[in-house]
């Protein structure tokens, strides 16, 4: 399936038709998003806060998994664009895979939609929808199961570059669960795409994947050893489910041994920072100290996330209309 | 594609001067004595620098990047090497001298004044082009120009810098591939 999502993603001359995962996008390609999300920060500061790029458009956000953080700011990135937005809360009970989400997609196709930005609890969801999508239809993948989330991970690689200027030289630490987070998976396929020297992960046995030395990471199982030195530390959300399954003995523990504190933050680098694409759990994943403290850039990221959400929107865009000319 | 020589750094720098002069009367007719200037990317920034400096203009110059305003991004897509906008001083009220390098159809002026309105109302607006070679294909006329060549309509003419500055006319043939699109001027 990776192998067909990177050639589903770009066309003949490697322009990107849709945004579904980083496997298989050069780092040319990573380059050119994170550009042309730099020329799209200033629109915020604008008195009319909008390009007129995707007027006429309609962007159709599909979320059958809740979230309010990235459907808001696709919803905002695409209005940005000038586009139209149809927000369609399709919740997972009322539709099964298969036949009736083709059904949905065939509905909306008929409305004239431009683009599916897709959410599901199922990994592949959003490639299914790609593979099946009329041509001059594009789609985002917003996070499917445990697979990628492509566009959080483009953020993270925002946030990194406005702060630290390059990657190579880099040394980043992605903290918690591992094993079920679509957001660490998308982030080590872009840390290693751009270079970065080295990506550690830090996580309890159960909360690792069995082939986590084959994604080109590090693994540390202790907090203070791990973090020692590091440029970037990226800290995962705990969702509390996973303490139901036995996977973690509580909370407690967890932030006794995972937990960020100001001890374990003055271990790295001086010139830290510290993201979490959020909800924050405070007293879970880090202190509130560390949350709101001067090395934190987690509300950054939830603004550059409007920035390179009309990024990879714009230019998705407009390679399906070159597309649908030919 | 072919190209040839047609002005050197030299020449351009004198036409530059000429425009300097132009538009100080210009200016001056209108009663205007502190305007905002503001350059296209990328070969009209050039231009805007070299004029900035010669009139000695109190604000900092501005940079518009008019990517996200062409009219023809559903025909080419998303232009790969766009830079953000740089407008330092709110442009409210304000008399604002606009600089290109080339004026051809129009179509680069249109964009650069919607972006412009999208930031804030100016007071006024003057347009200066190194040059104006005609074609025009909106009704949009320069108030300052540096020259105006005679060219056939398959010809086109460009500014290379920023170091050396240069005029090259080539032809249009074999155009349209995504590496050598050329801006609508």
């Amino acid at each position: 399936m990776s192998q067909a999502g990177a050639n589903l993603q770009l066309d003949g001359s490697g322009r990107l038709l849709h945004f579904l995962t980083i496997e298989g996008l050069p780092r040319e390609m990573l380059t050119e998003i994170l550009d042309t999300a730099e020329g799209f920060t200033g629109v915020s500061e604008r008195t009319v806060k909008k390009v007129p790029l995707c007027r006429g458009k309609i962007v159709a956000n599909l979320f059958f998994e809740n979230s309010t953080r990235t459907r808001t700011t696709f919803e905002l990135a695409a209005k940005r664009l000038s586009a139209d937005v149809l927000n369609l809360n399709i919740s997972a009970s009322a539709t099964s895979k298969g036949e009736t989400l083709l059904d949905t997609l065939r509905n909306l196709e008929a409305m004239h939609v431009d683009m599916f930005v897709v959410r599901h609890a199922s990994s592949g969801t959003a490639h299914f929808i790609a593979q099946h999508a009329d041509p001059g239809v594009g789609v985002m993948n917003a996070g499917d199961g445990r697979h990628a989330h492509p566009t959080q991970a483009m953020l993270d690689m925002f946030t990194i570059r406005r702060h630290k200027g390059e990657f190579a030289g880099l040394r980043v630490a992605i903290v918690g669960d591992i094993l079920h987070s679509r957001v660490a998976r998308s982030q080590i396929l872009a840390l290693n795409t751009l270079g970065v020297s080295e990506v550690r992960v830090i996580a309890p046995r159960t909360l690792l994947p069995a082939d986590t030395r084959s994604l080109g990471v590090h693994v540390y199982h202790d907090m203070q050893e791990g973090v020692r030195g590091v440029d970037v530390i990226i800290m995962l959300r705990l969702q509390r489910e996973r303490m139901q399954g036995a996977l973690l003995p509580s909370e407690h523990e967890y932030f006794r041994l995972f937990g960020l504190t100001e001890e374990r933050l003055a271990l790295a680098d001086p010139q830290v920072i510290v993201m979490h694409p959020g909800p924050i759990n405070r007293g879970v994943e880090m202190d509130t100290q560390v949350a709101d403290g001067g090395k934190s850039v987690i509300l950054q990221q939830v603004s550059y996330g409007i920035a390179v959400r009309m990024a990879v929107i714009s230019m998705v865009i407009g390679s399906q209309n070159l597309r649908t000319q030919r | 594609m072919q190209t040839k020589k047609f002005m050197d750094a030299e020449a351009v720098e004198s036409l530059v001067d000429v425009m300097a002069g132009k538009l100080w009367s210009d200016l001056n007719d209108r009663a205007i004595s502190a305007p905002l200037m503001v350059g296209i990317r990328t070969g009209g920034v050039w231009i805007a620098e070299m004029l900035h400096q010669e009139l000695g203009l109190p604000d900092p110059l501005g940079t518009l990047d008019i990517s996200f305003y062409r009219d023809d991004y559903t025909r080419i897509g998303m232009n790969p090497e766009v830079h953000p906008s740089d407008l330092p001083v709110p442009l409210d009220d304000r008399h604002i001298v606009l600089v290109d390098d080339v004026l051809h159809t129009g179509r680069t002026i249109r964009a650069a004044l919607n972006e412009i309105f999208d930031y804030g109302r100016p007071a006024s607006i003057l347009l200066a082009t190194l040059v104006d070679r005609g074609g025009r294909e909106l009704p949009i006329q320069p108030d300052v120009v540096g020259l105006r060549p005679s060219l056939d309509p398959a010809q086109h003419i460009t500014l290379t810098g920023p170091d050396p500055l240069g005029l090259v006319i080539g032809n249009h043939a074999n155009r349209r591939s995504r590496n050598e699109e050329e801006p609508e001027t």
